[in-house]
């Protein structure tokens, strides 16, 4: 197989996958669920086959269809879409693993549109991930956020229906006002849209209308999750557990990020965008989403509201790694999405394996658990831990690039917001441990329950052990991503 | 063997004029629609066969009788006109194909080769009008268009279409006047009727007040038959109660027709002649497309039934095709065409969809659809399909025309950034109006009492998806309606000075 087809395959195989669960759901949902597996590990080979050919140096690029004379729709790989693609379709295998578990644990009802949307989500984010351009970059983030709006919605009760419209709102109306016109005034002025390395607005636009245009990109990419249009995050949490992990960790806010930083650093360039003065507000604005968000995340009492705000903290980690705009931070940028991902998937795991066994929602209800859940509390306690950025986790490594980046761009704002936002990390996080493990548990004698079922708890373990080893294993993914800003300073 | 092809422009218009006293003999319903239906596709077939010659670039003009020009009647074929003829007799094949079913339900079976007979007389009249040359012919096929589509409106069992076709009536025969004056006065000052000639004559008396005032005159009855804003009055009503099936018709072309006209009497005829036009066009234009956009869309918004509400949409999407053309640039006017073409599409495919729905779900308001996706999921899946499209997402037809608009604006510095917030905004309120059907037939539950509508019949059901399909194709694979659309951007700006 080519690298060539592989890219296409990757958007095939899930569609192909979601109309295999249709007709399989009508046999019998073991079958539904047998399908649902193949499809995954299918997709993660097809996907990781690629991985050798762009170590290598490799770019394979496939053309599609051309929709307007000179504006095509194509797939190109790059290390930066090959690491998220990667990510994304092994953590789709777990990830079903653990709905198999969550979905039948908690008797959900519309099981089959689950796993129908969740696939078609995927392949809208092979899609966003093997993009060889902005319009279609584009064109997959939209399917994304149309197939993920059932899966918000699914209860169907009152309280879904507003969240799925809050969710479908923001995402729509910054897609549609910010990114399309970011996008069109892109190919207007470079005269085309291509992801090339170093950039292709150079020369093409300056002054105020860098900020501009990168503002229009940046919040464009409302899956980001910058603040003020992070609302719809927290909004989203009434979904089921599977689905909150893959808009945390899998895809949704990946897309957002991952959108962000290809278009820093292949549309704008890292270079150009230093030394124009007007694009400096991104760093502030993303350092100030990081304290206030985990300010909030401090009060929260609710454990995925908490890993909510948690997690837009984190995002904005990602576009102010991104906006420091040099080498190290990029690479910082990139391999935060894999230790965020590995860790904060780990996070929601275990929030919804508690609340498979337990019926437990909020935090102060989590005292002693730790002695009958061993494996989920264990499992939370090392993303906890990933997420303030202690070894041996792989929040660490990406700390360290981030860090790293900011001294090489002396650059103190970012330096500081780091600090602050570790012990602010720290603060939110590890009292939630200690409860866990050492606080005394109430009414222990009426409770009954043990581990959640099985392929949640096999699910959690293997993420939490995913995030152990990103510290130790990690120089595959450290040499793939220099590609990225290799030849620049 | 004869060869056809110089003759295609006058079978156009010929073949379903004397089609349709033939198919009253037949006086079985079923053998109507057959015989109604294989006009149509052959029309369609004719159309495409022009599309072709135009595309290889061949000139049709077409002497009836071989009375030479201006004196007798030419018809002329072009790619604007091209792209027309396919919108045109495409809507009524496909809406023919799927009526069969839904006009059952409608119409008296003895009422229907009747019926069928007036819907091939609009579909001569609309081609008529698109390929007639000259001013008073474009007159004659008008009137027998808006005649016979009043028939067609008024023919279901809805009692409510009479006060609305009567309104319609009203404003239609008002436009028809109006352009009748306004040609009249230009035959008074040029001595001519034929367009070419009206051109090249009308240059030698331009700035006279007589021109002017007919100017006046034939912009807004044309206007009033394209329900440019606010002489769109008539719109809602005719669609809301019209037959499900001769509203897919109708909505997919007939105010594009009065559209078309529009343009090709500005462009043609008036703007290479009257000094200051394109800055009046473009004032007096512009303001109103920005305002249908914006107060289509809204009032879209708290619309109740699903016919109404998208009548509404149809008013905004008017305002998205003047609006390029009031650009007066080669990319305004190609993304005002290409739009004729996708919102053909997308209203096609929606009305389609609600045709099926209205045959199940015994209603067309919002509440009749309540959790009607559950038992109904494809005819919802090409309505949400026909809705992308309209929104403007991306891999659906809609977003070219989109894409095209906005680079157009762009091009027009300050004033482009707010046309382009417009276009944006309205596209969100798409969003808006087009998620609350979404959510109804999705989400909500339905009513106990009502007993969970089926699927729609098969032949609707599979002309409904092949819109909704096309939308998607189009979206991905746009270079025919481009390419067309770009020639006749040409052509129009070729008369400018």
């Amino acid at each position: 197989m080519s690298p060539e087809s592989a890219m296409l395959l990757a958007i095939i195989i899930p569609l192909v996958g979601a109309v295999g669960i249709a007709v399989a759901a009508r046999w019998h949902v073991n079958l539904r669920e047998a399908v649902t597996l193949l499809t995954a590990a299918a997709l993660a080979l097809t996907v990781w086959s690629l991985v050798p050919d762009l170590m290598e140096g490799a770019r394979p690029f496939r053309h599609l269809t051309e929709i307007v004379p000179g504006i095509e729709i194509a797939l190109q790989a790059e290390p930066l879409g090959m690491l998220f693609a990667a990510l994304a379709s092994l953590l789709w295998i777990i990830n079903s693993i653990y709905s198999i578990g969550y979905m039948r644990g908690n008797r959900e009802p519309n099981q089959t549109r689950f796993y129908i949307f969740f696939a078609i989500a995927i392949a809208a984010t092979m899609g966003i991930a093997f993009s060889a351009n902005l319009l279609t970059l584009f064109l997959f983030y939209e399917l994304l956020t149309l197939s993920t709006y059932p899966l918000v919605a699914h209860k169907g009760d009152e309280k879904s229906m507003r969240a799925a419209r809050v969710y479908l709102g923001i995402l729509l109306t910054t897609s549609i006002g910010l990114l399309l016109p970011a996008v069109i005034w892109t190919y207007v002025v470079a005269g085309s849209g291509e992801f090339t390395p170093g950039g292709i607005l150079a020369g093409k636009i300056s002054g105020p209308a860098v900020g501009l245009l990168l503002g229009l990109f940046v919040f464009g990419a409302g899956k980001a999750a910058m603040m003020p249009l992070h609302k719809w995050l927290p909004a989203a949490m009434v979904a089921p557990t599977p689905v909150s992990a893959l808009l945390h960790a899998v895809a949704v806010v990946k897309a957002g990020v991952f959108t962000i930083t290809k278009i820093i650093v292949y549309i704008f360039g890292i270079d150009f965008l230093f030394a124009e003065p007007s694009s400096s507000w991104l760093l502030y604005a993303a350092a100030f989403t990081i304290i206030a968000a985990s300010v909030v995340a401090l009060r929260q009492q609710n454990i995925k509201r908490m890993l909510a705000y948690s997690t837009i903290a984190q995002l904005s980690y990602i576009v102010m790694a991104s906006a420091i705009l040099k080498p190290l931070a990029e690479i910082g940028a990139a391999i935060h999405m894999v230790s965020h991902a590995l860790g904060k998937i780990t996070l929601f795991f275990a929030a919804g394996a508690i609340y498979t066994a337990a019926k437990k929602t909020e935090i102060h209800q989590l005292r002693g658990i730790g002695r009958r859940m061993p494996w989920t509390t264990a499992a939370f306690t090392i993303g906890a831990l990933s997420m303030i950025g202690v070894p041996p986790t792989g929040g660490f490594v990406s700390k360290w690039y981030i860090l790293g980046g900011a001294i090489q761009a002396d650059n103190y704002v970012a330096l500081a917001t780091i600090i602050l936002s570790t012990a602010l990390n720290a603060a939110y996080f590890l009292p939630i441990v200690y409860l866990a493990w050492f606080a005394q548990e109430e009414n222990s004698d009426k409770l009954t329950h043990g581990e959640a079922p099985l392929p949640m708890v096999l699910a959690l373990t293997i993420t939490a052990a995913l995030t152990v080893g990103f510290f130790f294993f990690n120089n595959p993914v450290l040499e793939l991503e220099a590609q990225l800003v290799r030849g620049l300073t | 063997m004869t060869d056809w092809g110089p003759h295609l422009p006058a079978l156009q218009v010929i073949l379903p004029m004397l089609a349709a006293p033939l198919i009253i003999a037949l006086q079985r319903h079923r053998l109507a629609w057959v015989a109604a239906t294989i006009t149509s596709f052959c029309s369609f077939a004719i159309a495409v066969a022009l599309t072709r010659g135009v595309l290889d670039g061949q000139q049709y003009g077409y002497l009836m009788g071989s009375w030479p020009a201006p004196y007798g009647i030419e018809l002329q074929v072009d790619a604007f006109s091209a792209i027309m003829l396919l919108i045109i007799t495409s809507a009524s094949s496909l809406a023919l194909l799927g009526a069969r079913d839904s006009l059952d339900v409608d119409i008296e079976n003895h009422r229907q080769p009747l019926f069928y007979s007036a819907w091939l007389l609009v579909l001569a009249g609309l081609c008529g009008m698109t390929v007639a040359a000259d001013a008073f012919n474009i007159f004659v096929f008008m009137e027998i268009s808006s005649l016979a589509s009043y028939i067609l409106i008024s023919g279901g069992s809805d009692r409510r279409a009479l006060p609305a076709v009567f309104n319609y009536l009203i404003m239609g025969t008002l436009g028809a006047t109006f352009y009748l004056i306004g040609i009249g006065l230009i035959y008074l000052m040029t001595g001519t009727l034929n367009l070419a000639d009206m051109e090249q004559r009308i240059h030698e008396v331009s700035d006279l007040k007589p021109i002017l005032v007919a100017a006046g005159f034939i912009t807004i009855g044309l206007a009033l038959k394209a329900a440019v804003f606010p002489l769109h009055g008539w719109l809602p009503g005719a669609y809301t109660f019209a037959p499900h099936a001769v509203t897919v018709f109708l909505a997919a072309c007939s105010t594009k027709v009065a559209l078309y006209l529009l343009l090709r009497f500005d462009f043609f005829v008036f703007q290479p002649n009257l000094s200051g036009h394109d800055i009046q066009f473009t004032y007096f234009l512009m303001p109103l497309a920005v305002l249908a956009i914006i107060i289509g869309s809204l009032v879209a918004l708290f619309e109740q039934n699903l016919k109404r509400l998208l009548a509404y949409s149809s008013i905004a999407q008017i305002g998205y095709i003047l609006l390029g053309a009031s650009l007066v640039s080669s990319a305004g006017l190609t993304a005002s065409i290409v739009h004729f073409f996708n919102h053909a599409l997308a209203k096609g495919a929606l009305f389609l969809a609600i045709s099926c729905l209205a045959i199940r779900c015994g209603g067309t308001l919002i509440n009749d659809i309540n959790g009607a996706a559950r038992t109904m999921p494809w005819t919802f899946s090409a309505l949400v399909v026909g809705g992308l499209s309209l929104i403007g997402m991306p891999g659906t037809a809609g977003f070219i025309s989109k894409w095209y608009l906005i680079s157009a604006a762009l091009e027009h510095g300050g004033i482009g950034i707010a046309l382009t917030a417009v276009i944006l905004v309205s596209s969100l309120m798409a969003v808006v109006y087009i998620w609350r059907i979404v959510e109804a037939a999705y989400f909500r539950e339905r009513e106990i009492a009502t007993a969970a509508p089926q699927e729609a019949p098969l032949l609707l059901l599979s002309v409904t998806w092949t819109a909704a399909l096309l939308n998607i194709y189009f979206g991905l694979m746009p270079e025919l309606p481009v390419t067309l659309s770009m020639s006749a951007s040409e052509l129009l700006l070729e008369h400018m000075p």
